[in-house]
């Protein structure tokens, strides 16, 4: 198991000196001189700028630069942008509101998702079962852009204004965690949807199977069947979609934090990039390949806990 | 044979399974998914709302008198004026016609969609058939390489191109070629797994076993063979990409402003969208109906060419 988790964390360090690597490049093809861009519309003293350029190692190729990035990173220092603001200084606070936000949108998405294909899979064929499946393809088509402003105006405004209902904030995170209910149902939209699908055809493939009629047949509570047999038996391909969606959501939290105000690490990037901050831009990708690679080590690991079968050598 | 007994088992949304002579027939794989097509109210449905967008994007002057990219219809006097007989669906900040701009916008949309879909299908497509291929090591680089571009979250991976290659520019070309540097990746794992399966059938070795060459192999016997799962991916796809370049528009790095794109109008009409809702929600609905069609038909492929995954 420990050798499992070494070798798999040794697999990952290409990936991420790749991704990593890829957009540094990226970001420091950015147009303009950032130490140039630092002046604004004075002109900075020449001294100065080649004493930031100097301290930056702006001078050397983008390889070494890249080298003196990575060294850092290793020794867990983010950098500092070039106004002297150390990066991890930057991401406190930010950090913790997408990651806040992701966690709510995935559970969030496994409570609904879970729980709308189990019912499917039980009703199949049913129109239970074709309503879910209908309400799937809504869900899949209605981007997060859409949906984000519509639940906005319906639930943040009309609801308050001609209900007087005020319990779903929908801007900034003022409310504490009650501010991301609506944000994490709107990033997880197209995910509840998948989820369904694909906890739907799972399960419905696992009840087909020998020792579900067995289990029946010896007359085991109908909840045992499906809660002991039948859900664990099938929960694999779940988990990894769901290990798999973490990442994704934290990347694609940059649309919902848009609409809705949230002061997260995508707002963050949005900025960084204009304001030419490219250790932060750098930052936050590296952080979010992390998570993506973390979650997908874990995801693997939790195999071995759902199905005794697997072990890791 | 279990699975066939699933494939016949597998409820079908909306027509009972029966398959009169006719598909009996000619029963190769694109028959029979064409006869199941046809045949699928989904897919129907969905193919007609996409025939009717395709037809808006080629010739929106079909459809809206007013030349949306002539701002000499819009009247500041009419500014947010909301639905009336003359704007149905009323007018945005600067009085223009939203009902005009949201059909002159279908174009960008659909281009973006469909281009990229299949850029990716053939970039990905053809890497993924050389590393299922050809294995060893120009499978590990291949696979390596597309691992490290699917760990970056594509919508702030495009977010960044754009900024770097689109400064200001940003046009449909750039927004593709954004969207697929960061899509190939998915469509070469699943065409690589395709060929790997495909390649250790038995008629794979009778025909190296006759000596043809490997481009013989590869693109007479394997391509055919293993293409079915890459063609749904790409129509899966067709509507996530839609969605991204309205979700990039939105974010100002997309199209920009001479320009009509339905993120656009979106990021436009976000500002006065609580007391004017018409010029956010109109574009917003169309771009709904439109990633619905093809989901409708993305849904309807997958059935027909690839049963397992119903």
């Amino acid at each position: 198991m420990g050798r499992y988790v070494i070798r798999r964390l040794l697999q990952a360090i290409p990936v991420l000196l790749g991704s990593t690597f890829l957009i540094f490049a990226i970001v420091y093809a950015l147009p303009g001189d950032p130490v140039a861009a630092l002046g604004g519309e004075k002109r900075i003293d020449p001294i100065l700028a080649a004493q930031l350029r100097e301290k930056f190692h702006l001078n050397d190729p983008l390889i070494v630069q890249y080298g003196y990035y990575v060294r850092d990173i290793f020794t867990g220092d983010f950098g500092q942008t070039f106004r002297g603001v150390p990066v991890s200084t930057i991401f406190q606070g930010k950090f913790q509101v997408t990651f806040q936000l992701a966690m709510t949108a995935l559970t969030i998405e496994a409570v609904i998702g879970l729980g709308l294909g189990l019912f499917a899979a039980l009703r199949r064929g049913r129109w239970e079962d074709q309503g879910i499946l209908a309400i799937t393809l809504l869900l899949v088509s209605v981007p997060t852009l859409v949906s984000g402003f519509i639940l906005q105006l319906v639930l943040g405004v009309k609801l308050k204004t001609e209900a007087g209902i005020d319990f779903f904030p929908v801007a900034g995170i003022g409310d504490g965690w009650r501010s991301y209910l609506v944000p994490g149902f709107v990033l997880a939209g197209t995910s509840i949807a998948y989820l369904t699908r694909l906890t739907r055809t799972s399960l419905m493939e696992t009840l087909r199977a020998d020792y579900i009629r067995t289990a029946v047949a010896k007359g085991m509570p109908r909840s045992r069947v499906l809660g002991r047999h039948a859900l664990r038996n099938s929960l694999i391909p779940l988990v990894t979609y769901l290990g798999a969606d973490l990442g994704q959501l934290m990347g694609g939290a940059v649309i919902t934090e848009a609409i809705f105000n949230l002061p997260g690490i995508g707002q963050q990037l949005f900025s960084s990039v204009y304001l030419r901050e490219n250790p932060v831009v750098v930052g936050i990708v590296t952080l979010l390949v992390l998570i993506y690679l973390l979650a997908n080590l874990v995801v693997d690991l939790l195999y071995a806990v759902l199905d005794p079968r697997i072990r890791y050598e | 044979m279990s699975d066939l007994h699933t494939i016949s088992e597998a409820p079908v949304a909306s027509e009972p399974h029966g398959k009169p002579a006719k598909a009996a027939k000619n029963n190769s794989l694109w028959s029979d998914a064409w006869y199941d097509l046809r045949h699928n109210k989904v897919f129907v449905i969905g193919a007609v709302l996409a025939l009717v967008l395709v037809v808006m994007a080629i010739f929106p002057g079909l459809f809206s008198p007013i030349n949306a990219f002539d701002s000499g219809h819009c009247n500041l006097i009419d500014a947010r004026k909301g639905i009336t007989s003359e704007h149905w669906f009323g007018t945005d900040s600067q009085g223009c016609d939203t009902y005009a701009k949201v059909i002159y916008g279908t174009r960008v949309s659909i281009l973006v969609g469909v281009l990229t879909s299949v850029a990716t299908g053939l970039v990905g497509g053809a890497l993924g058939l050389l590393a299922g291929y050809l294995g060893k090591w120009t499978d590990i680089i291949l696979s390596r390489v597309a691992e490290v571009f699917f760990a970056i979250p594509s919508i702030l991976g495009a977010l960044l191109i754009l900024s770097v290659v689109g400064r200001n520019n940003a046009g449909v070309w750039t927004v593709v070629m954004a969207l697929s540097v960061l899509a190939w990746p998915m469509v070469l794992r699943i065409m690589r797994a395709s060929v790997i399966s495909t390649k250790n059938q038995d008629y794979i070795t009778a025909a190296r076993a006759l000596g043809a060459s490997p481009w013989r192999i590869s693109t007479k016997h394997i391509l055919p063979n293993a293409i079915a799962p890459v063609i749904v991916v790409c129509t899966m796809n067709l509507g996530v990409f839609i969605a991204a370049e309205a979700a990039l528009s939105f974010l100002g790095v997309g199209i920009q402003s001479p320009g009509i794109s339905w993120g656009l109008m979106i990021s436009d009409g976000r500002n006065r969208f609580l007391m004017a809702p018409e010029p956010l929600l109109f574009p917003a609905i169309f771009l709904s109906i439109t990633v619905l069609s093809f989901v409708m038909i993305g849904d309807a492929v997958r059935d027909a060419l690839d049963p397992k995954l119903r």
